[in-house]
């Protein structure tokens, strides 16, 4: 018999109440406890500031990891050893987190780490990103974790240092929506392309106010990489967190990473594990319903990422004021085909497509080809790991040959923070998540796409997909062979 | 924090939505260790070229613009980034509110932790104000009211809602941190839980 008064939870719902350390009331939010904070170089200094003002340590260091990643360079150190940084300030930064993890004890992968990484690939990769867990990070790209089926989101520095201090942060519980996305992504459709056509569907800012569960057959098709691919641009149409229920294939991912529990132990943690799901009943603020057989190869044309269009068709026209202005920084005309649009430069990285299965996408592309003559790229691992597998691969020898350039771990032009720039009014095909004006260096205009879209256009050196190719740029026919 | 009442001033209308937080603070901008400063970039691919020099038909190079403590956005105010340099780089500048028919979960949240207030109007209000640009209005905190004055002279008085719990910090100019502090036995006690 059912007891009548327990509610159907979702799985929001079961991840908020396991960590409710104060309920929220009329007059005050909740007290949230958090299981596993994320600490990078630029949102950290003024959150360790407090600890030092109010003359306290870091709670639960053991539950904090830190990294460099955002204003490190991607080029590695000169004839003299020193690392090229962008300015002096930018090396203090680093400095400066090193010296706090020094100070309050807290794991950091500095440059001598094996597992140095962009914060949301190296959470994941290290087994230190589990589900059940509340994750936070200064930064908004933490809803990647959410892949895990973590209650994953993005802090200011404020609460960095709340969490630093007390382990807990003050929330008001966000709204649910679930988004379930039917039928199967067809050949060459990747997560990346399947976000785009959501976040479009959404507008960028469709998910205020909400978690989103992902559901469905073609949430559930995915591996793991491309879970986070698609957690991970949550943010992009505005929502806290994205959310995938936990299940075999999150178990694979985990089995035997440094940071879960071994043998017996992790066969126990998994089993609670996959108890993570909504409820059959479970009800939700918002349900959406989209079909991921229709969704092709997409690509974005203006400043925000919910301005995107399946490559091959027209600019679409404006529908307002700033979606012209938008066009008009983009240097676009509605009604223009997309091909037309010569790309300067392209980039495959970033904690959205910067993951070893990102990296063999665009390889399998360029395999045998080469760039076209005007295009820079730069293929800018996710972390040393990744690095490490890429290059036992031969992954880096692809990318050499084709004329990219393999650089060292890091946010590089995603962010645009370390010296990796797009210059003004130059074109970029990005596999990153923000196309904002200016987000890869001031005057720069910003191509979303997936890894294979990018490797496409960086052969043909215009906006292209895949199945465009044909024999461009080939070196000779049976390399491809 | 600085508490936050009552401000009569004029506004400074940013019409354009979607201004993310790349826009309100550039990424370069972001290698520093405290936010001492930071003001003086605030919009910063906005209102300087290339070379650094401000562009001079812009309306955040205005004299005015310094003046004017109530930013009005449009819609979707503060997207993007958690970055907590822009509510910094806005107060900066000199602004004390930020008025839009929506305004980014994070923007928002890091907001009220550094005392800049956040004004969500409906959507008829806000089109009003974006035609207001320099006009004198009254955000008024405790009342929870946003007081416009006609051409005709007439007053006119929006409601508006906010976080129970931010209206009374940002009021008093409370540290939220202090809340998080009494609340250690709880803490304690679910850190001891199973
Ligand atoms: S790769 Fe880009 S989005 Fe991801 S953490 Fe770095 S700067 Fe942020």
């Amino acid at each position: 018999m059912p007891v009548p008064e327990l509610l159907p939870e979702s799985l929001f719902d079961k991840l908020w109440n396991a960590h409710v350390v104060e309920p929220q009331s009329e007059a005050t939010p909740a007290i949230l406890y958090i299981d596993l904070h994320l600490v990078h170089e630029v949102t950290s200094p003024q959150g360790f500031d407090l600890l030092r003002e109010k003359g306290i340590g870091v709670r639960r260091p053991e539950r904090t990891l830190a990294t460099l990643d955002h204003a490190t360079p991607s080029l590695p150190p000169g004839a003299d050893g020193q690392r090229p940084y962008i300015t002096e300030q930018a090396h203090y930064q680093v400095q400066t987190l090193r010296a706090n993890c020094r100070e309050f004890g807290i794991e950091l992968h500095d440059w001598d780490s094996p597992s140095r990484g962009i914060v949301h690939v190296m959470g994941p990769e290290l087994g230190a990103t589990q589900p059940g867990m509340t994750i936070v990070c200064g930064d908004s790209h933490t809803s990647t974790h959410g892949a895990f089926g973590a209650l994953a989101f993005g802090i200011g520095t404020t609460e960095v240092g709340h969490v630093l201090a007390k382990q807990c942060l003050l929330q008001n519980k966000p709204g649910s929506m679930r988004i379930n996305v039917a039928g199967t992504l067809g050949e060459g459709v990747t997560a990346k392309d399947l976000a785009l056509n959501i976040i479009r569907h959404l507008g960028m800012n469709g998910g205020t106010g909400y978690v989103i569960e992902y559901a469905g057959e073609a949430v559930r098709s995915l591996d793991m990489e491309s879970r986070m691919t698609l957690c991970n641009l949550t943010i992009e149409a505005g929502a806290r967190a994205g959310l995938i229920a936990p299940d075999e294939t999150t178990i694979d991912y985990l089995r035997g990473r440094a940071k879960v529990p071994q043998g017996e132990i992790y066969a126990r943690a998994a089993e609670q594990w996959l108890q993570l799901a909504s409820d059959k009943d479970a009800a939700f603020d918002q349900e959406i319903t989209l079909d991921a057989s229709g969704m092709r190869p997409t690509i974005t044309y203006g400043t925000d990422p919910g301005m995107s269009v399946a490559i091959g068709e027209p600019v679409p026209a404006a529908s307002n004021a700033s979606q012209e202005k938008a066009l008009q920084y983009m240097g676009f005309r509605a009604g223009q085909s997309m091909r037309e649009r010569k790309v300067d430069i392209v980039f495959v990285g970033s904690c959205t497509n910067g993951r070893i299965s990102d990296l063999r996408a665009a390889a399998s592309v360029l395999r045998g080809r080469r760039l076209a003559n005007h295009v820079r790229m730069l293929v800018v691992p996710g972390s040393e790991n990744i690095r490490r597998q890429a290059e036992i691969e031969g992954l880096h020898e692809v990318f050499s040959t084709a004329g990219a350039e393999w650089r060292l771990p890091g946010c590089s032009m995603c962010i645009a923070m370390n010296g990796d720039t797009v210059p003004p009014g130059k074109t970029a095909v990005s596999t990153s998540n923000r196309n904002f004006a200016g987000r890869q260096g001031a005057g720069s205009r910003t191509l979303l796409a997936s890894p294979e879209t990018a490797a496409a256009c960086a052969v043909m050196g215009h906006v292209a997909k895949v199945m465009d190719l044909g024999t461009a740029n080939l070196e000779t026919v049976q390399e491809v062979a | 924090m600085r508490a936050f009442t009552k401000l009569t001033g004029p506004i400074l209308v940013l019409e354009q939505e979607n201004i993310d937080t790349d826009q309100i603070i550039p990424a370069r901008y972001l290698t520093v260790t405290n936010f001492d400063g930071i003001g003086e970039h605030a919009f910063a691919d906005w209102r300087f070229d290339a070379n650094g020099d401000p562009l001079p038909g812009h309306v955040l190079n205005e004299p005015r613009a310094g003046h004017s403590p109530i930013l009005v956005g449009g819609h979707n105010f503060g997207c993007g980034s958690s970055r907590e340099h822009a509510p910094h780089a806005l107060l900066g500048f000199g602004f004390r509110v930020v008025i839009s028919s929506q305004i980014a979960d994070i923007f928002r949240s890091n907001s009220h932790n550094v005392g800049l207030l956040p004004v969500v109007l409906d959507a008829t209000q806000h089109a009003s104000l974006l035609q207001m640009d320099g006009e004198e209005i009254t955000v008024d905190l405790e009342q929870c009211r946003v007081t416009v004055r006609a051409t005709d002279g007439a007053e006119q008085n929006w409601a508006f809602t906010i976080d129970p719990f931010a209206r009374h910090c940002l009021l008093r100019g409370l540290d939220r941190f202090d809340f998080l502090n009494q609340a250690e036995d709880a803490i304690e006690a679910y850190e001891k839980s199973p």
